[in-house]
């Protein structure tokens, strides 16, 4: 028989053992030395599933302290179910203290979002990233690739977003609008809407990037110059919600989400879970700024 | 509001949680014992050892337990308790020559060096639904297991040793090819760092003693059946347990243990080295923990199918087998299509829209 003292475990500060925080650490100053860079990296397995969040997992886990205050949206909600379910572990395995309130956090991990509310010099933000590769819609071999990126060889990429306008009249990349990063590489900024691109630009905040399944890190550092592709004639733009306002706000300068009622009717709400309590609370958060959003009327 | 919400997300998974203890207990069977599942779902603990990338039999077992037998989700619970262990030591290279032999079979050649032992294999034994495994009972067991014991000969039992190998009789002959000496040899390690292509031949045997069973096998069949051009013969295929050593501080090899593998050796014609000499033998090379045939088998068709690269073939793509029988990530990520993608889908509803106005 086995005795039941020999099943239990204790995990660690932080759960991933310290020679492959370290590991990971050392590949994040690399990532950050090199903006926008792949750096790859061993990726252990987590008790999360890849493809849920292993790499901003990574990153969060090998970089939190006991004094770090924590937030995690997906989608841009903190109660997003798996956002509660990496809450939840990250609390747990560290014992930090955890917050929904965007200003208050020093760590903010995203899936699909960056914070309406701007960010500032004491934040890092760590992006959960599917795929890291901007190039793979247009060639498949990771080999191949990393010479591209080596080369800085971008002309298929571009004459992909021609074809795109060609066909369709526009550019009709969605979420995950690849960038350009200090002038140099092209990147994946994770699929966050058009619409949170240009605030990537010139941030005041640290910007660390994880690919758990696909094993790479990146990073875009402060103040750094982050720009989406386009060409002289044809401009890239932010998502357009024609100055419809929040149902609940009235505020028309963020992004939305349609919502469907058991009634049929449609309703648009502010997608930013934290936001939409400060602007309920009349807290007024400082939002981004940026030439794009800088356009849009203010609120109603 | 925010709050309110948030406590709903972490109540709805402790209740999901909850009700998932529920289901596999509601009809209030027995416990299945952790030792039940390492003795008689042998096959199963293997393949989790081998997929999970971790030698902890009991510990596999608990992971089917846990996973109410979804092996793909047990082995991933393997992977993930892995992380979190330090690799203290690291083994001196096992030598499959001293496997205390339990199978050996040969499709090369009629006899061979020791024999041609079947072993415990399930091969032969007509899988026709043998409705008595529902009324076993402790009884029936131990007949079966005193009326093994009686026919075993002790003194017989003492006296096996181990074999030499198959390929052994055709290196003697000059008829294997030798090593490629422009082949990449690094020694590298998948799990400390990610693989890079094109991916020396450690590399890519270590992606694969991990993959998933059913996805290497499903590959390694490509190239047999027409997407290739692979078709060899079983070398050896040998299931037993072979001794792990490692150095102390003090440089001194010790033994610390066996671990049960499958191993396959499978021959196929070569082309000529540089165009020069006959065309020779070549082997490709397969091993995984626990007993797993079409694992090893499988894995040696692909050994040799990477060694040559062609990207006009499946199997013959590096990028394309390795990363896609990777089973652990591979059901993370196609089952990561349920999580929320409303923000994604918002923005390519805005695209969507814009071109249909644009078309009016």
């Amino acid at each position: 028989m086995i005795e039941e003292k020999k099943f239990v475990t204790q995990y660690r500060f932080a759960f991933i053992d310290e020679a492959t925080k370290r590991e990971i650490r050392r590949k994040l100053l690399k990532a950050i030395a090199i903006p926008g860079y792949q750096v790859p990296y061993s990726s252990p397995e987590m008790p999360i599933a890849r493809g849920w969040g292993t790499g901003g997992l990574h990153v969060t886990l090998a970089i939190i302290g006991p004094k770090d205050i924590f937030k995690i949206i997906d989608q841009g909600s903190d109660a997003s179910v798996n956002a509660c379910n990496l809450r939840n572990f990250v609390q747990t395995m560290t014992g930090v203290e955890t917050t929904l309130d965007t200003n208050k956090a020093t760590i903010i991990q995203t899936r699909h979002r960056i914070t309406e509310e701007v960010l500032n010099e004491d934040q890092i933000f760590v992006y959960q990233v599917p795929q890291p590769e901007p190039l793979r819609s247009v060639e498949r071999y990771e080999n191949k690739t990393r010479q591209m990126h080596g080369e800085a060889d971008y002309a298929k990429m571009w004459v992909s977003l021609y074809e795109q306008f060609v066909r369709h009249g526009d550019i009709m990349l969605g979420a995950g609008y690849p960038v350009k990063v200090n002038g140099r590489y092209i990147m994946a900024p994770s699929p966050i809407p058009r619409w949170d691109i240009p605030n990537l630009n010139n941030s005041k905040a640290i910007h660390l990037f994880g690919a758990g399944r696909e094993k790479r890190l990146y990073a875009v550092p402060p103040y750094t110059k982050v720009e989406p592709l386009e060409f002289e004639d044809v401009k890239f733009h932010i998502e357009d919600f024609k100055g419809i306002p929040c149902f609940r706000t009235g505020y028309k300068k963020a992004f939305l989400d349609e919502l469907y009622y058991d009634d049929g009717s449609k309703h648009y709400v502010i997608n930013d879970s934290n936001f939409l309590d400060k602007l309920v609370n009349k807290e007024l958060p400082q939002q981004h700024e940026n030439s794009y959003l800088n356009k849009l009327g203010n609120e109603a | 509001m925010g709050y309110f919400a948030v406590k709903g997300g972490a109540d709805a998974i402790q209740n999901s949680l909850e009700l998932l203890d529920f289901y596999r207990l509601k009809n209030a069977t027995s416990p299945l014992e952790i030792n039940q599942i390492v003795s008689q779902l042998r096959i199963a603990v293997g393949k989790i050892m081998s997929e999970g990338s971790l030698y902890a039999p009991e510990y596999a077992a608990i992971a089917i337990k846990q996973a109410e037998g979804d092996l793909l989700e047990a082995a991933f619970i393997i992977r993930a308790f892995r992380t979190t262990l330090e690799r203290r030591f690291v083994s001196e290279t096992l030598n499959t020559r001293e496997m205390f032999v339990r199978r050996k079979i040969s499709a090369s050649f009629r006899e061979i060096p020791g024999g041609q032992i079947l072993g415990p294999s399930m091969d032969y034994s007509q899988r026709i639904l043998d409705v008595k495994k529902a009324i076993e009972t402790k009884d029936t067991i131990d007949q079966i297991l005193k009326a093994f014991d009686d026919k075993i000969d002790k003194e017989k039992l003492a006296a096996i040793t181990q074999h030499d190998k198959v390929i052994d009789l055709l290196n003697k002959d000059g008829l294997i090819q030798k090593a490629n000496t422009d082949e990449d040899r690094r020694l590298t390690d998948i799990t400390r760092e990610a693989i890079r292509f094109p991916a020396p031949r450690s590399a890519r045997l270590q992606m694969m003693t991990r993959s998933e069973t059913g996805a290497l096998m499903s590959m390694g069949y490509s190239s047999m059946r027409g997407f290739g051009s692979v078709h060899p013969t079983v070398g050896e295929l040998r299931y037993g347990s072979v001794p792990v050593r490692i150095k102390d501080p003090r440089g001194r090899i010790r033994y610390i243990g066996a671990v049960e593998v499958t191993e396959a050796e499978m021959i196929t014609g070569t082309k000529k080295h540089n165009d020069k000499g006959a065309a020779l033998f070549s082997i490709g090379y397969g091993l995984c923990f626990g007993q797993n045939d079409t694992k090893v088998i499988c894995m040696g068709i692909l050994d040799t199918t990477l060694r040559n690269p062609d990207t006009n073939m499946p199997a013959n793509d590096q990028e394309f087998v390795l990363y896609h029988s990777e089973g652990i990530e591979a059901m993370g990520f196609t089952n990561h299509l349920k999580l929320p993608h409303y923000v994604t889908f918002q923005s390519s509803l805005n695209n969507v829209r814009e071109a249909v106005e644009r078309n009016k």
